[in-house]
């Protein structure tokens, strides 16, 4: 994988756990703060965090999405009771955010913080480098501010240490400014120890020599976790995005594709379309999908997904059984025919043939249904065994009386797709 | 040696180390290379940390060694034309590899494979490459070729692929995408409608890529071979724009054919992740669409889908001949490489007379197998020794009266102090330091006519005897007469007076038990005659297990010419070998837990009787 979003939640213990290590002069943010979902257990939460009983708080939804004070959806300076109250009220139920439904399953408290000021610092990472951005103007406005922000470019050799923090820091900061300086490259060192790809504190308060995180997105690079993993702490998670429901199906492939060292994906698009791409090989799936779209039936594309990675021959069995489940349950309410695409490149050395033994075996399983949804096949593949895979293949449907057509390297990769849309129309 | 221009990172000169024991990448390379009729493999040496040694892998027909070297700059001493590492390390010590191999002035290339290394390393070690002049390709890659001249590890698949996609001669196409199993796609489009490909890099799926599409392609603008390029980009990040840019200001003057995937990533729910790390689009510049759209604006040749890249491949290639910019590269006919002897196993087009047959036992299945019957059902069904050794010794399940007689064999076998000559041995061999295999192996090796084995001698003897239908006197005269001692008659103090227990206990054993006992009662018919002569002329313990060991075999039924087999080939000598074997352990095990010193015979015990001397 690569980059993505943790929680605040996560975040901010993490920060509190290790930023004092990284700066010259202690930042000291406590790291009060917890997570609660509809399984918390309040008692204990409360006797083994004394302060959400004695200070004022704040609550709001930690899942992956931001403008939360803009959705009402931010309680501050509470108490514990209201706080719970407020929780209990919103756990559970559904919210639009951003125009995407999703429903709300974890909420963050905190200590309410009095402050003046609020100031906005982030740390991006880009091919060229790292870049820190900083405004004196923090909060919901930063973006309308946007010209009023610093930005300090790090270099990738030389990093922070060539330089000037505090020369690039507006003056206005005053006092403080040799402080912010001190956080700011503390801040730097640690998003690149621990492999951070975004941070961004938006915005961060100062009171007395403390530097207070009130609001934080951060997106981590999950291949750093072989070296990171003591860092980020045992309870670290990547949460899917904010409404990604994910059907019965859609979890299963997850599951199995967790369990193997071979990759299988799918993501349900349309289960009432009529165009299904089985396609082997993470840049091949995209290009089929692509060409189905780009040929302007993506209204009819049932799906995105693939296998790759040189599946078993059990896996592909499971997979396609997944795929042939979801395309056999109903046939098409204007009768057209329901197109199975088994699309792939040419395999480096994954054996073609055996990982069709395991496709013919689930087409086997559902010959009756496929027959039932008036289902075609259309087959595009190479690789090593790639001729004996195709015969295989063409004899099982025919068996099953499946019209079937397979090709193999000989034939453009997409053009399976453009004669099964082709042939679509005509009917 | 002549330095390739910059623009050329392998020719048919260029020979590489491939960090970490990738044998099967190594031979896939030199394949390659023998089919380009190269002079020298590609593969100079291997680096496997800490380790020197070599590698024997086939160079056509021939068998050869590749070094093997415990780290990048010992590597490069031995070989300094070495200008390309292909680094295999994991993830996990990809950077700190590919660091060794960037601080190696003499290495100009350097192919990481493994994917998932953390974004910042891979951002650092472009850095350190491009101020150190260096070119890295990957991470997350299967690499690049240099038709005709050199292939990175497992570039272009299976040598029939590579044949099929003409890559074992140069053509005029220089191609460039980020996913490996893209290009060898690619590389087949690109033969079904040009002359083929020149060189082809995979830069690798990931955000931070080692080198850029447009990298390799003001390359290939510079490499006068090729005279058309030809580029997959992908929906993320910002690099097909570096490409327009470089159309626009002329940089690529070249005609370029190019396609970005990702189109329908507008179609999908948001944020999903295709599947490279880099192909997620945050931006609407970072759209396949967008970028589709400005690289066709440049000028670049942009079909209307994938569908027609092979297409706008035909046409651009086409026009070039016509313009007489490409002369069609010949074709080559390439030598016949030999197949691997596995995979010709496997395809079922080899077969070959074995040296061996095992009836017994099998562990080349999934389950152990003793003469058909699983392990688990050995032990499962709780098998008693004496059932198992039938499975291995007669390949059958013995009835229980059989193989409880085995078992009583054993049992009275397994030792009989320590003065005879196995047990002797064992403890003499044990007492000067020697292993327990030594040790037992000495106690053995005593065991013969004399001394334990006489069990098949008496078998053999007997069996003869009978089958022939000599009376006992007739058995007995008869050997006489040649002086043979008869096997398994005797003992040095017992008698029919002071009989042998363990010869009592056999015998009340097989009365009770046996289906018959014919021999055994034609040797004691005998033993009556021997005893007659001498009271300690009985049939002793060896002689005794011989003939039961026979009446058992008939007792199951067997025909006579498998008995036979059995008596003849002695093997009825493994039941006292077997049994006795326990006591020689047990007697190794007593003298190590008495640390029992080296044993020497005293001179007292000895008579000295030499020839007198001068």
């Amino acid at each position: 994988m690569a980059q993505r979003g943790i929680r605040e939640y996560h975040g901010k213990r993490m920060l509190a756990r290790h930023l004092d290590g990284f700066c010259e002069e202690t930042v000291g943010y406590n790291g009060h703060i917890v997570l609660v979902d509809k399984d918390t257990d309040w008692a204990k939460l409360k006797k083994d965090n004394p302060w959400l009983k004695t200070d004022k708080l704040v609550a709001k939804p930690d899942q992956l999405f931001g403008k939360r004070g803009k959705h009402g959806l931010v309680l501050v300076n509470k108490d514990i009771a209201e706080t719970k109250k407020w929780i209990d009220e919103r756990m559970g139920k559904k919210q639009v955010v951003n125009g995407i439904e999703g429903t709300l399953t974890h909420f963050l408290i905190e200590p309410c913080v009095p402050h003046e000021a609020e100031y906005y610092v982030a740390i991006k990472s880009t091919a060229e480098g790292d870049a820190i951005y900083f405004s004196l103007e923090g909060g919901i406005n930063v973006e309308e501010n946007w010209d009023k922000v610093v930005v300090i470019k790090v270099p990738i050799l030389g990093g922070i240490e060539d330089v000037n923090v505090e020369k690039a820091l507006p003056g206005a900061l005053g006092k403080n400014k040799k402080m912010v300086a001190s956080f700011i490259r503390g801040l730097y060192k640690y998003f690149a120890a621990l492999h951070f790809a975004y941070l961004e504190i938006n915005p961060f308060a100062i009171a007395g020599n403390k530097i207070i995180p009130l609001d934080m997105v951060a997106k981590l690079d999950d291949t750093a976790e072989f070296c990171c993993n003591k860092l980020w702490g045992e309870d670290i998670e990547f949460p899917a995005a904010f409404g990604q429901n994910l059907s019965p199906e859609e979890m299963k492939i997850r599951e199995l594709d967790a369990l193997s060292g071979a990759s299988l994906k799918l993501t349900l698009l349309n289960p009432e379309g009529t165009i299904w791409n089985m396609v082997a090989g993470g840049g091949a799936s995209v290009i089929y999908a692509d060409t189905v779209c780009d040929l302007g039936f993506a209204k009819e594309l049932a799906f995105y997904g693939e296998y790759s990675g040189n599946p078993s021959t059990s896996l592909t069995y499971e997979y396609a059984k997944v795929v042939l489940d979801l395309m056999t349950r109903k046939p098409d309410a204007k009768k057209r025919p329901k197109t199975l695409i088994l699309g792939g490149g040419i395999a480096n050395f994954t054996d073609v043939a055996k990982t069709f033994t395991g496709i013919i075996k689930a087409l086997n399983e559902y010959g009756d249904k496929l027959k039932k949804v008036n289902a075609r096949i259309f087959v595009r593949r190479g690789g090593p065994n790639y001729q004996e895979g195709l015969a295989n293949l063409k004899a099982a449907a025919d068996k099953l009386g499946v019209p079937i057509e397979v090709h193999g390297p000989e034939y453009h990769m997409t053009r399976v797709v453009s004669d099964a849309l082709k042939t679509g129309k005509g009917k | 040696m002549k330095k390739r221009p910059d623009y050329l990172l392998f020719d048919k000169n260029t020979t590489s180390l491939i960090y970490g024991m990738q044998t099967k990448a190594v031979q896939r390379m030199l394949d390659f290379d023998y089919c380009c009729r190269r002079t020298t493999p590609s593969v100079a040496a291997l680096v496997d940390p800490g380790k020197f040694g070599s590698e024997k892998v086939f160079w056509g027909k021939k068998e050869i060694f590749i070094p093997v070297y415990p780290d990048v700059k010992t590597a490069l001493k031995k070989h300094p034309d070495i200008d390309v590492m292909i680094n295999f390390a994991s993830f996990r010590s990809a950077y700190d590899t590919t660091m060794e191999g960037l601080n190696e002035p003499k290495l100009r290339t350097i192919v990481v494979i493994a994917e998932g290394m953390p974004e910042r390393q891979a951002r650092h070690l472009r850095a350190v490459a491009i101020e150190r002049g260096k070119v890295i390709i990957g991470p997350a890659t299967v690499g690049g070729i240099a038709a005709g001249a050199f292939k990175v590890a497992n570039t272009g698949g299976t040598i029939e692929s590579i044949i099929e996609s003409k890559l074992h001669r140069p053509g005029s196409v220089g191609f460039v995408s980020k996913s490996g199993g893209m290009s060898n796609e690619a590389y087949n489009i690109i033969a079904l409608n040009t002359d083929g490909l020149n060189e082809g890099i995979a830069i690798g799926g990931d955000a931070y890529a080692g080198s850029t599409l447009l990298e390799h392609l003001l390359r290939f603008e510079a490499n006068p071979a090729i005279k058309m390029l030809v580029c997959l980009g992908e929906v993320g990040g910002e690099e097909e724009w570096k490409i327009v840019e470089a159309v626009k200001t002329k940089k690529i003057k070249k005609p370029l054919v190019m396609w970005v995937t990702g189109t329908s990533i507008k179609y999908m729910p948001k944020g999903i992740q295709f599947g490279h790390a880099g192909a997620k689009a945050d931006a609407s510049r970072e759209t396949a669409e967008a970028k589709n759209a400005a690289l066709r604006e440049v000028g670049v040749v942009v079909p209307e889908s994938f569908d027609d890249y092979d297409k706008a491949i035909k046409a651009t290639y086409e026009s070039l001949v016509k313009k007489g910019v490409i002369k069609p590269a010949p074709e080559v006919e390439p030598p016949v490489i030999p197949m691997d002897y596995a995979e010709a196993v496997a395809r079922n087009m080899v077969r070959k007379p074995t040296n061996f047959t095992c009836t017994i036992s099998d562990d080349s299945k999934d389950e152990l197998l003793y003469a058909g019957h699983k392990i688990s059902k050995v032990i499962g069904e709780n098998y008693s020794v004496g059932e198992t050794i039938g499975l291995l010794w007669f390949k059958e399940r013995l009835p229980k009266w059989a193989a409880e007689f085995m078992e009583i064999v054993l049992k009275l076998c397994a030792d009989h102090g320590p003065a005879v000559s196995g047990a002797h041995n064992t403890i003499v061999t044990a007492r000067a330091g020697k292993d327990l295999m030594s040790a037992v192996a000495s106690g053995i090796l005593t065991i013969g006519p004399r001394f334990g084995g006489a069990v098949a001698g008496a078998a053999l003897m007997f069996k003869a005897a009978q089958d022939a239908g000599q009376s006992p006197d007739a058995f007995i005269a008869d050997l006489k007469k040649k002086n043979i001692k008869i096997q398994g008659i005797g003992h040095r103090i017992k008698s029919l007076k002071n009989p042998d227990m363990r010869v009592e206990l056999l015998k009340q054993y097989a009365r009770k038990h046996f289906p018959r006992t014919k021999l055994l009662d034609y040797a004691l018919e005998v033993e009556q005659l021997t005893t007659a002569k001498k009271d300690t002329l009985i049939l002793n313990v060896d002689g005794a297990i011989g003939v039961l060991s026979v009446d058992m075999m008939y007792g199951l039924g067997w025909d006579e010419e498998r008995i036979q087999t059995v008596v003849n080939s002695g093997g009825l000598n493994g039941l006292f070998l077997l049994g006795r074997t326990i006591g020689m352990i047990g007697h190794y095990m007593d003298q190590c837990r008495q640390k029992a010193d080296l044993y020497r015979h005293p001179w007292d015990d000895i008579l000295y009787d030499l020839p007198a001397g001068e």
